[in-house]
């Protein structure tokens, strides 16, 4: 089980974000990735995830191991917090999720429609996601919005408890997690440099 | 697989789903076709069989760009895409529950519909046969359509044009084999056109549109 990203050049809109960018992560670590807005970090996560191919590189990543929780956390509004919580689980071929309902608090709205969640109630359903899958690889894009301190606190452990059970993460944040033991990646130094002959209508001239 | 179809099952159900929508835009479109053409009820008996299919298929047009606009905006389709499902499973899902909420509602609707038109008696049979081989391939079309147009804001305009000319010739063997059987004729031909039609998209078009969805959620 483990993540490697080798000489990774990303796109975002046909223009170069990221380039150059290598690590490996092995069973049990984390990894969290900061930068400035608009540096890549979303962008990486989902080539990471596999949602768009990279410009040059590789991403190696065991096959079904993975699962990715974007900015938006794929929850129907008319659909109560246990039919959404028991959709992903089936879908991910498991069945139950009352382990997820307890560790992100859900258990008491249960039979509300999601709908009439709070923002941070909702992503507490969206990472709460993560547990019912059993994938190994967690790739997350800043888990932790709308969340108030004792929600990340709760999320904190559910990490930890995901690295000491053999599992990774890739985090992308702007807060601290309080995880000590996660690297941090800054991914600002592989900020793409403009191509300076990037003239496609110089060609024809 | 079969969650997801549970879900989207769900989902048309609930409030704001859509259930009703391509029923209830059937029914206006056979009420007030007799108030445009006036009452001859001979006349009527005559273009029914084209009515019925027009508005079959127009009300399945209506909630095509449901199919997948919401799930990409809630972010669910991501997550779709990285799940254990594959790309061809689940638009093939997609398309069943389409059909299952528009396109079967609408075969079973359409005997009441063909006594608000006058069609002859003998017309049911044929009718109801073809809608229930042709709607099926206005869905599979449609959901290649949607996964074409998907992640472009008020899509439905390009949607509509894109899928329309693909739906002409369901629409033409279609509304012939109704129109045969209701003027009594043999309706072997347009019914094994229509069959073929429905067979080769179904075997087709969902790794048409498992493909193009993968480019659009780039």
């Amino acid at each position: 089980m483990g993540l490697t990203v080798s000489d990774l050049t990303i796109a975002r809109g046909g223009i170069r974000v990221l380039e150059g960018l290598s690590f490996a992560l092995g069973a049990g670590q984390a990894l969290v990735l900061r930068g400035p807005n608009g540096v890549g970090k979303t962008t990486l996560l989902r080539t990471i995830a596999g949602l768009q191919p990279p410009v040059s590189g590789r991403v190696k990543v065991p096959a079904d191991a993975l699962v990715y929780a974007g900015h938006a956390d794929g929850i129907k509004a008319t659909l109560t917090v246990r039919e959404n919580l028991g959709f992903w689980a089936q879908a991910f071929g498991n069945s139950d999720i009352t382990g997820a309902m307890e560790a992100f608090q859900l258990a008491p709205l249960g039979e509300r429609p999601a709908g009439a969640l709070s923002a941070g109630q909702k992503r507490r359903l969206g990472l709460a996601r993560l547990l019912v899958t059993g994938r190994k690889i967690w790739v997350l894009d800043e888990p932790t919005v709308s969340l108030d301190v004792e929600a990340v606190a709760m999320f904190a452990s559910a990490v930890r408890a995901h690295l000491a059970g053999g599992g990774l993460a890739v985090i992308a944040t702007h807060i601290d997690l309080g995880l000590s033991e996660a690297q941090v990646l800054d991914v600002g130094p592989f900020k793409a440099k403009p191509l300076e002959h990037d003239d496609f209508d110089g060609a024809f001239l | 697989m079969i969650a997801l179809l549970i879900r989207d099952f769900r989902l048309a159900m609930r409030a704001g789903g859509g259930f009703g929508l391509g029923l209830a835009f059937f029914l206006i479109v056979v009420t007030l076709v007799p108030f445009g053409v006036g009452p001859q009820s001979t006349l009527l008996a005559t273009i029914a069989p084209g009515i019925l299919w027009l508005g079959a298929l127009l009300a399945c047009l209506l909630s095509l760009d449901r199919i997948f606009a919401l799930d990409w905006e809630d972010g669910s389709l991501d997550l779709l895409a990285t799940s254990p499902l594959p790309m061809e499973a689940l638009v093939t899902i997609k398309a069943l529950a389409h059909w299952l909420t528009t396109g079967l509602p609408l075969v079973l609707a359409a005997p009441v519909f063909a006594l608000l038109l006058n069609m002859p008696t003998e017309g049911y049979r044929p009718l109801i046969i073809s809608l229930l081989l042709g709607t099926p391939a206005l869905s599979v079309i449609g959901t290649f359509g949607a996964a074409l147009t998907v992640g472009l804001k008020r899509g439905g305009l390009l949607l509509s044009l894109l899928v329309l000319p693909l739906y002409v010739p369901t629409l033409i063997f279609g509304a012939e084999m109704a129109r045969r059987g209701a003027e009594g004729f043999d309706t072997t031909t347009p019914l094994l056109m229509l069959a073929g039609i429905t067979c080769g998209t179904i075997a087709l078009l969902p790794f048409a549109s498992a493909a193009v969805l993968r480019v659009n959620l780039r």
